[in-house]
C-alpha cells in the first residue's frame, strides 16, 4: 500500500473547501450522535485533540535526556519503563512501556506489522511510512535495508534487534549518547534527539 | 490463512517517507477511539476496532487510509454493541452530507 | 470468572519454546512469519486478558501470561542477510507456545 497524500489544507484552517469524504461525513455524524446521546461532550471532545496536539516527540527526547545525565533514572528506565517515565509525568494508561537501549555493538529497531502500535504518549502521532505496509512488512525481514533507506548503514559487528510490538508493551529506542556530548544540559541532549532514532531507523548525530 | 493486515515479511517496495499533517478530522478519530475506550466508558476496545479492521475485505483495507479505516470500525463496533443504530448513523450521515461542511 | 483471574506462567526466561502453527479464525495477535519458530524467552511481561476474547468484547479471563520471545534472524528467513546475531523479539501470548 502506498502511503495517501491527503489534500487537505493546514489543520487549523476551516475544511469548507472541498466536499467531505465519506469517511469524513462518518467521523462527523458518528461524534454528533454520541455528542447526542451524552457520551462525551463537545468540550471532552475538543480537550481530547488538544492534549494530542500537546504530545510531540519532545516527551520522548526528555527521558532519552535524563537517562544520558542520571544513571540511575536510565537503570530505573530500562528496569521499568513504565514507572520512570511516570516520574516525568509521562502516563503510559494501560500500555507498558519498555525502553530498549542501543549499547555498542546493539541497534534496536522498532516495528508493529499487525497494525501500528506506537509509543504515543511519548512520541505524538505516528509518521505514515511507520504504518505503510513497506515499513511493516519489511522492517522485521529486511532491517539493514531498511535503515539504509533512512540513511542508517550499521556494520556487521552490530547486531540489529527489531521488535514486533505486537500486544501490550509499548517501545522505546533509547538511543546512544553522541560522542562529544559529555557534560551538556539536558535541555541541549534532548535537542538531539528526534522522533526517528526513538523509533531507532536513525542515530543522533551533532 | 494469514490475514491480509498481517504483512510481516511480504515482499513489499521502498518505504515512502513522505509525511502528512493530521486534519483536524483525523485527531478527532484519534480521540473518539481514546474517549470510547477510556476506562470510564468502555464503549468499545482497541481488539474490537482491530477485529473490525481486519476483517475489511483486502482491496479496501489497501484502498482506505488509516484513519479511514480506524472511523469505519468505530462505526462498526458501535453498531456492534448497539451503542449507535445503523439507520441513525445513516440519516445522520445523510443531513451531514446535506449540511456540506464541516460542524464544530 | 473473576476479572482478575490469572494463568500461572509456564515459561521462565531463557526457556526455549516453540510458537505453535495454528491457523484460528477471529482476532490474533501472533504474526503469521513467527509461526512454527522456536526461540527463547527472554521476559514475563505480565499477564493480560485475552485479545481474541477482547475482540468479540468478552473479558478475555484468566488473564494470560505474555512474554518477550527472542529468535535469530538467521533461524526464521531462509534468505535473510545480515549478522548471525541479528535478532527479533515479538510478544506472544502464552496460549501460543509451547517447550520446544
Amino acid at each position: 500500500m502506498t502511503t495517501h497524500s491527503h489534500p487537505h489544507p493546514h489543520e487549523t484552517l476551516p475544511e469548507h473547501d472541498e466536499r467531505l469524504g465519506y469517511y469524513q461525513t462518518m467521523e462527523i455524524a458518528v461524534r454528533e450522535l454520541l455528542i447526542a446521546k451524552a457520551v462525551f461532550t463537545a468540550d471532552d471532545m475538543r480537550r481530547a485533540v488538544e492534549a494530542m496536539d500537546a504530545r510531540t516527540p519532545a516527551q520522548g527526547a526528555r527521558v532519552v535526556a535524563r537517562a544520558w545525565c542520571d544513571p540511575a533514572f536510565k537503570a530505573r528506565l530500562i528496569e521499568d519503563g513504565t514507572a520512570a517515565v511516570g516520574e516525568l509525568g509521562i502516563d503510559m494508561g494501560e500500555t507498558r512501556l519498555l525502553v530498549v537501549e542501543n549499547r555498542p555493538g546493539v541497534h534496536n529497531l522498532i516495528v508493529c506489522t499487525l497494525c501500528s502500535c506506537y509509543p504515543r504518549m511519548l512520541l505524538g502521532l505516528p509518521p505514515d511510512w511507520y504504518k505503510s505496509r513497506a515499513y511493516r512488512s519489511r522492517a522485521v525481514r529486511e532491517p539493514r535495508a531498511v535503515l539504509a533507506e533512512f540513511g542508517t548503514v550499521l556494520p556487521e559487528d552490530v547486531a540489529v534487534r527489531v521488535h514486533d510490538s505486537t500486544a501490550d508493551m509499548r517501545y522505546l529506542v533509547l538511543p546512544a549518547q553522541p560522542p562529544g556530548t559529555a557534560g551538556w544540559s539536558e535541555e541541549r541532549l534532548a535537542a538531539l534527539v528526534g522522533r526517528d532514532a526513538m523509533i531507532g531507523v536513525t542515530r543522533p548525530v551533532l | 490463512m494469514r490475514g491480509h493486515h498481517d504483512m510481516g515479511g511480504l515482499p513489499a517496495g521502498p518505504v515512502e517517507r513522505s509525511e502528512h499533517d493530521h486534519a483536524l478530522w483525523e485527531k478527532r478519530v484519534d480521540a473518539l477511539m481514546l474517549l470510547l475506550s477510556a476506562p470510564s466508558r468502555r464503549l468499545l476496545r482497541v481488539d474490537e476496532l482491530r477485529r473490525n479492521i481486519e476483517a475489511l475485505p483486502p482491496d479496501a483495507y489497501d484502498r482506505m487510509t488509516y484513519y479511514e479505516r480506524w472511523i469505519s470500525a468505530i462505526a462498526n463496533t458501535l453498531l456492534q454493541r448497539g451503542v449507535i443504530t445503523a439507520d441513525e448513523l445513516g440519516r445522520k450521515m445523510a443531513a451531514v452530507a446535506a449540511r456540506g461542511k464541516d460542524a464544530p | 470468572m473473576s476479572e482478575t483471574a490469572t494463568l500461572a506462567p509456564r515459561f521462565a526466561p531463557g526457556a526455549r519454546v516453540s510458537v505453535r502453527r495454528a491457523d484460528p479464525p477471529g482476532h490474533l495477535r501472533t504474526p503469521w512469519y513467527i509461526r512454527g519458530h522456536v526461540g527463547v524467552i527472554e521476559r514475563l511481561c505480565g499477564a493480560f486478558a485475552n485479545p481474541e476474547e477482547l475482540a468479540y468484547n468478552r473479558p478475555g479471563v484468566p488473564k494470560q501470561p505474555l512474554y518477550r520471545v527472542r529468535f535469530r534472524q538467521r533461524e526464521v528467513w531462509p534468505d535473510y542477510r545480515g549478522s548471525a546475531e541479528d535478532k527479533i523479539e515479538v510478544e506472544i501470548y502464552q496460549h501460543w507456545l509451547e517447550p520446544a
